[in-house]
This record gives structure tokens, C-alpha cells and sequence, in this order.
């Protein structure tokens, strides 16, 4: 267990990022405004004209660039962050792969708000979830405590060298991002020490020679080439690769957090809640999960046995992980906080079916579609669903495997 | 700004090559000659971003590079927006004590199409955010990289595959945009334009554009055989008689304040050294269908349009 002295602090999401991104020794910032995101940006504005970091802020124009120059930034060997979520991250789309595809480890905040159109500026992952393959890793937090947590260790994750992938740290709109919670925090020194100095790995040099993988003008390299169908597909096969790596260095990143810090998720990839002998359970992603947790005491307290699995991290998939603790769960329902229109059931509800087919015992399934544009998820509405299991558990029989919660019909 | 740079041809010639020879561009290639020029006027370690079209694609084969600089290309529309990030990142580095170098200069490339076009809003961003780096736009009028398409920098007349010359409409109906006086209007250290057909105007102003603090733009004029339609001999002759002509005239504008390059400059005091737009028109195939009657009036507008402009031109040089 730590020894560190940690400070406690009232903060909302936006600014327990904020503090982390600062206390992370960030070289370059580049963003563009958007709600609920924006305070992640003024709060950094903030430490900039109070000279209380030496980050180089850009201030783009469109999130676009923002990610541009981002992506340069890292290419040219800075520490770098930004933030966005809904229109902003989708005006990103077409960087994120590119981000990617460059191995730049940038990490970014996405404080998860739904699309247009109708446009809302309220919770949803419809955002994320459109970019889930976008060859960033994503890590979904419960609280605000989790999002300062999870931005340090991103940053580790991402520039590790069997990785070298961008991070996106995905927090709730307004339930996180605008909530006051105490967070406790570190000091300055035991974050920088957690991190270290950006590492640059070691790639081919245009001699066959061992050169920094940056843009470096004493070993010059080229960087985002044209790769037709002769080379193209190895570069996305090493992607694949990285994420597959990436699962165990989350893992181990995460834990030797918990050793500076004390507090721990799970795995670092999932986290379970009573579902050793859990006969129903849901999964879910994001801070409903704190919802559900509570409710899940209740019902033990009345005997059922319920539990839940958090999915924190979505990208990489940790398959078995998933189906270890699934095992013995008798119905399941999966909570989706977004659409895939006319797929058959959320992005959620996807995965998950997906690890479950081929296993000995696959539960009774269900999806549930629920919050969309921040409609709240109460307790009672999470009773619902578990009783749903009960009554699937009883008649052995799902009616409908793709169910909305909460909404006009 | 500094004293100006003095370089000898010697110096030029025996100065190696950071944008070499083996990329793929076609023969006679304007925008190749450009960045191969301009890549000459470097003054030390510099990094180079280029958009998206045909530069980035022909000298960057993987597993291949023309290029003897760190470069690096992400997309299209944003090389503004790159070159923005390398400076930010430079510009901490430094001060952080963690860049080997004392100075690295920054260079974009990009075409018409990544500049008057798509990449426009992130071009004036950056020049408007001030920062230290020297964009340059190799203006080869069209989208060549994916098959000749109109673009904003396309003059009147030109026929392009999304333009084409055809029975009722002569080529692209509307005018080339005025992208340099645009960038003027930024306020920005240092705007100009070049012309690969004169190579030591060319090579000054690079240098200038990299020895200015802030944003400098560098708008070079590049001829295209496959896309303008012409014999690939014929590249720098083209070049020159747009000078020649006032299609393209040559000019820089230091804070702000515009003066005539030496080879327009001649022209704006002999006027009768002028020549018709017609005999640079006649030599592009792009422009082969205004020699058929019926549009020949287009010649007279696009006359009328470089007079107006040559003119307005003079009047910001007071050249009256
Ligand atoms: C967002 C986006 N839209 C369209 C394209 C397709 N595209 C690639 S290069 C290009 C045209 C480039 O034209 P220009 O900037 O003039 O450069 P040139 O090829 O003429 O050198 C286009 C349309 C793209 N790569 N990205
Ligand atoms: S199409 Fe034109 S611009 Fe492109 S490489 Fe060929 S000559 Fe150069
Ligand atoms: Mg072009």
C-alpha cells in the first residue's frame, strides 16, 4: 500500500483531467472547444496564463487541426494531449486513423456527449462508439477520481514502446464532467516520477541504421508515406499487434499505479462487482455503473445474487478476460448508452455477445438501449432490468433481445 | 528581417540535394523543380510537412523517400495545421532544453487544391495564430493528384475533368481566387510569389520567408505538362510567359507593404514589354478549346481580368 501523502480535492471531471494533464509534464496542447469538454480547455488556459506549467498551447481553430497538430507534435518528439467529445471528436474522424496508423501516443479526453441530430449537448457514447475502430485504445471511467487516475496511466500506456498507440479517456458528459467529487491526487513529483520522460523508440533509418522514430533533422526519417497493397497491410497487421500488447501493458501500468497510489479497477481492464456467483449480471461501460453497483447491494441484501461487470477498457477488447468472469452467469443484460441503427442491439450488446458465442454455457442475452442524449438511468429503471433476468431466468425464454429503457414508444 | 541573403550559383548548384532525384513525378514536372529549388534555399536543420497530393505521393513510396529531411505528410486539408504542431512542439522543446538544435525551420507543402481549397481554413488559422513557419502552396492550378479536377486556384477558361471545355460551356466559368492578396490581408511578416522559370527570385524569397519570424507565404507558380496539356519541354518557357504576360506577375509584400520583383518590375516600366495573354494561352491544351469560335470572347475576359488585376497590382506597389 502507498505512503504517498495524497491531497483530497473537490473537482468536476473536466478539471481532475485538467490537473492530471498538467501534473503529467505535457509539452504541447492543442484543442478546440466543445461542451461539455470545455473546462478540460480553460482550466489548461488557465495554468498557461498563471505560468504554472511550460506546456505550449495551441488554440486551433477547428478540432481538426487540433488533432493535426497534435499528431506533428507527438511526431516531432512532445508529450502531447487534447480533449473533445461529440462533433468535435466526429470533425476528428478522419485524424484519429491517422493518428493511429502514424503510432503517435497522443492521449486525449473524450467527455462523451450524444451526435446530432437532434443536437444535445447531454450524455450518450455515441461519440466514442462511432470511433471504436479507429485503432485508438479507449478506456471508459466510473468517476472522476478514475478519469485523473486514468489520464496519468494513459500516458504511460500510450508511449510505451510495444504500444505506441493514442489513448482516448472516455468520462460521462455533465454526471462526470460538470460533477463535483472528491478526488484525492498526487503530488507533482510522485506523477512525473509515475511517468517519466517521454521514451522514443528506435526504428529503421533510411541506411538500414537505428534512428529515433521522430522527426529528428540530424537522422531525418519520412513519416506517413504512401504504402499501396504491397505494403499497406503490414503496417495495419503491427496496429493489430500493438493492441494485442497494449492489453497487457494497461494491465501492468494499472497496477503499478495502484502501488503509488492505492487505488485500483478492476484489472485495469475489467472490473467486477459481485459476480463470483452472480446468477444475473449486466455490463456496462461509464459512471452508470455506480448506479448499478447500487443497486446490486440491494438486491444482495434481498438475497438475489446479482453482480455486474465494468468494462473499462473497450479498446483492446480483453476477450478472455470478459469470458472468465462471465462464466456461471445464468442471464445477462448488456447496457448500451448508444445506437448502431439497424444493427440489431448497441456496440455494447456487440462485443459481448460476440466473446460469449462458442462458450460451454452461454447465458440468456438481452440488450438494453438506455440514455440516449443524457436521459437519466435511475435506480429504479436498473431494478427493472434485473428483474427482467429474474422473470428471463424463470420462463428460460428471452422474448426480445433488443430492448429500449426509458423512452416513449 | 535580417540582411539579405547573398548565394553565388556555385553555391546552389554544389549545395546537395535534400529533395533528390528517383521520385516518380512525370517528366517536366513544375511543382518537382519547385521543391527541389526551394529545398536549395534551406539555412539549416528543417522539417517539412507536406499535404496530401501528387509531391507527397510521388517521392514517398514505401518503403522509399525522396526526401533527406525529416518529413512528414498526415491528410489533405491540414498542413497548416501540421506545420503548426511541429513549431509548438520545436518551440517547447527548446525551451525545455531538450532540442539538440538552435534553430529548426519549419516548411509546408502544399498544392492548390490542399490550399485555396480544403486546407484554406487551417492555412488562417495558423497565420493567424503567428506561428514561426514558412508555407509554401506550389500552384499548379488543378487537383493533378487525382486526375486533373478544378480548383479555386483554376483560372477562367481552363478545362478540367470537372470543368471540361465543352459545347455550351467554355472550361471553368469562374475566375482564379486571389490567394497571396488573401494572405496579405492576414497581416502575416511576408507573402510572395515566384516562378520556377526564375530560380534565383525564387531561392531569395524561400530564404526570406524562412528568415522572417512568424508565418510567411510563399505562392509558387508550377506548370504541370500532364494537366495543362503541353509538351514536357515547354515547362519553364510556360512559367516565363506567365510572368511575361501579368498572368502570374512576381511580387512580395514585406508587412504588408507590396514591391515588384525585378522580372515584373520590368514589364510595369516598359509596358510595351507586355505580352498578350493570348500567346500563353495558345501553348496549353487546357485552353485549346477558346481557339474554336464561339468562345473566343472567354481570351478577351481573361485579357480583361489580368489587365484589371496587373493594374490593381501597380496601384499597391505605387507604380502609377
Ligand atoms: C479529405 C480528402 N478529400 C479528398 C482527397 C482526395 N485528394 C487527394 S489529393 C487531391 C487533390 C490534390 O490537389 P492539389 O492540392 O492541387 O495537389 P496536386 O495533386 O495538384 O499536386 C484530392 C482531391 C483526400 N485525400 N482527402
Ligand atoms: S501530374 Fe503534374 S504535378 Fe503531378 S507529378 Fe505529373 S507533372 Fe507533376
Ligand atoms: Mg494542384
Amino acid at each position: 500500500m502507498t505512503t504517498i501523502k495524497q491531497n483530497t480535492l473537490a473537482l468536476n471531471g473536466d478539471e481532475a483531467v485538467a490537473l492530471a494533464v498538467k501534473q503529467s509534464d505535457v509539452d504541447v496542447v492543442a484543442a478546440y472547444p466543445i461542451t461539455p469538454q470545455t473546462i478540460i480547455v480553460e482550466k489548461f488556459s488557465e495554468y498557461i496564463a498563471d505560468g504554472e506549467v511550460e506546456t505550449e498551447f495551441v488554440c486551433t481553430e477547428s478540432e481538426h487541426s487540433a488533432l493535426s497538430a497534435c499528431l506533428t507534435a507527438s511526431a516531432t518528439g512532445a508529450r502531447t494531449f487534447t480533449a473533445s467529445a461529440s462533433a468535435g471528436l466526429a470533425l476528428m474522424h478522419e485524424i484519429l486513423y491517422v493518428t493511429s496508423g502514424c503510432r503517435a501516443p497522443i492521449v486525449m479526453a473524450i467527455a462523451n456527449r450524444a451526435l446530432s441530430a437532434p443536437i444535445n449537448i447531454h450524455c450518450d457514447h455515441s461519440d466514442s462508439m462511432a470511433e471504436r475502430d479507429s485503432g485508438w485504445i479507449q478506456i471508459y471511467v466510473e468517476n472522476s477520481q478514475e478519469a485523473y487516475d486514468s489520464i496519468i496511466q494513459a500516458f504511460r500506456i500510450a508511449e510505451h514502446p510495444d504500444v505506441l498507440l493514442p489513448v482516448m479517456v472516455c468520462l460521462d458528459a455533465f454526471f462526470l464532467s460538470h460533477t463535483l467529487e472528491n478526488v484525492k491526487t498526487l503530488p507533482n513529483e510522485a506523477v512525473q516520477e509515475f511517468i517519466g520522460d517521454r521514451q522514443i523508440p528506435l526504428v529503421l533509418g533510411h541506411e538500414g541504421e537505428k534512428v529515433p522514430f521522430k522527426l529528428d533533422p540530424k537522422n531525418p526519417i519520412t513519416i506517413g508515406p504512401l504504402a499501396l497493397y504491397d505494403y499497406y497491410f503490414e503496417h495495419k497487421r503491427q496496429q493489430e499487434e500493438a493492441m494485442r500488447e497494449a492489453l497487457r501493458i494497461i494491465r501492468q501500468v494499472h497496477n503499478e499505479f495502484a502501488e503509488t497510489s492505492g487505488r485500483k479497477y478492476g484489472n485495469g481492464l475489467i472490473e467486477t462487482y459481485h459476480l463470483e456467483d452472480a446468477e444475473i449480471a449486466t455490463v456496462c461501460v461509464g459512471s452508470t455503473a455506480g448506479t448499478i453497483k447500487t443497486v446490486v447491494d440491494q438486491l444482495r441484501e434481498q438475497g438475489v445474487k446479482a453482480g455486474i461487470l465494468r468494462l473499462r477498457t473497450l479498446r483492446p477488447l480483453p476477450f478472455s478476460d470478459i469470458k472468465k468472469a462471465l462464466e456461471g452467469v445464468k442471464a445477462l443484460a448488456v447496457m448500451d448508452r448508444s445506437n448502431s441503427f439497424g444493427g440489431h442491439g448497441g456496440p455494447v450488446f456487440h462485443e459481448i455477445r460476440h466473446v460469449l458465442y462458442g462458450t460451454h454455457s452461454t447465458p440468456f442475452v438481452v440488450n438494453y438501449i438506455f440514455g440516449l442524449g443524457g436521459r437519466d438511468m435511475p435506480q429504479n429503471a436498473i431494478l427493472g432490468i434485473y428483474r427482467d433476468l429474474q422473470a428471463i431466468l424463470k420462463t428460460e425464454r428471452v422474448v426480445e433481445d433488443v430492448r429500449f429503457a426509458g423512452v416513449r414508444e | 528581417m535580417t540582411a539579405p541573403w547573398k548565394f553565388t550559383a556555385r553555391e546552389i548548384v554544389e549545395k546537395p540535394d535534400l529533395f533528390t532525384s528517383g521520385h516518380r513525378a512525370c517528366a517536366g514536372c513544375g511543382p518537382a523543380i519547385a521543391l527541389r529549388q526551394i529545398m536549395k534555399a534551406t539555412r539549416g536543420p528543417t522539417i517539412v510537412t507536406n499535404a496530401t497530393g501528387c509531391m507527397e505521393v510521388v517521392s514517398t513510396i514505401y518503403p522509399y523517400t525522396a526526401w533527406k529531411v525529416p518529413w512528414i505528410h498526415t491528410a489533405f486539408e491540414n498542413v497548416a495545421a501540421n506545420a503548426s504542431g511541429i513549431e509548438a512542439a520545436l518551440k517547447v522543446l527548446k525551451r525545455k532544453g531538450k532540442l539538440e538544435h538552435k534553430n529548426v525551420d519549419v516548411i509546408a507543402f502544399a498544392g492548390d487544391g490542399g490550399t485555396f481549397d480544403i486546407g484554406l481554413q487551417a492555412l488562417s488559422g495558423a497565420a493567424e495564430r503567428g506561428h514561426d513557419f514558412l508555407y509554401v502552396l506550389y500552384d499548379n492550378e488543378a487537383y493533378m493528384n487525382t486526375g486533373i479536377q478544378r480548383s479555386g486556384g483554376t483560372p477562367h477558361g481552363a478545362s478540367t475533368t470537372t470543368s471540361p471545355g465543352g459545347k455550351v460551356i467554355p472550361g471553368k466559368p469562374q475566375f482564379k481566387k486571389p490567394i497571396a492578396n488573401i494572405m496579405v490581408a492576414h497581416e502575416i511578416p511576408y507573402v510572395a510569389t515566384a516562378s520556377i522559370s526564375f530560380w534565383q527570385d525564387l531561392i531569395i524569397k524561400t530564404r526570406r520567408g524562412l528568415e522572417v519570424k512568424g508565418p510567411a507565404f510563399l505562392h509558387v507558380f508550377a506548370p504541370c505538362p500532364r494537366g495543362w496539356r503541353y509538351h514536357t519541354s515547354k515547362t519553364i518557357e510556360i512559367s516565363r510567359l506567365a510572368v511575361e504576360t501579368c498572368v502570374f506577375p512576381l511580387w512580395e509584400a514585406k508587412y504588408g507593404e507590396y514591391s515588384l520583383s525585378p522580372q515584373s518590375k520590368v514589364v510595369a516600366l516598359k509596358p510595351e514589354r507586355k505580352k498578350p495573354v493570348k500567346e500563353y494561352l495558345e501553348v496549353q491544351r487546357r485552353f485549346g478549346h477558346l481557339f474554336k469560335p464561339g468562345f473566343r470572347n472567354v481570351i478577351d475576359e481573361i485579357q480583361n481580368i489580368t489587365d484589371k488585376r496587373w493594374n490593381q497590382l501597380l496601384k499597391k506597389c505605387n507604380i502609377t
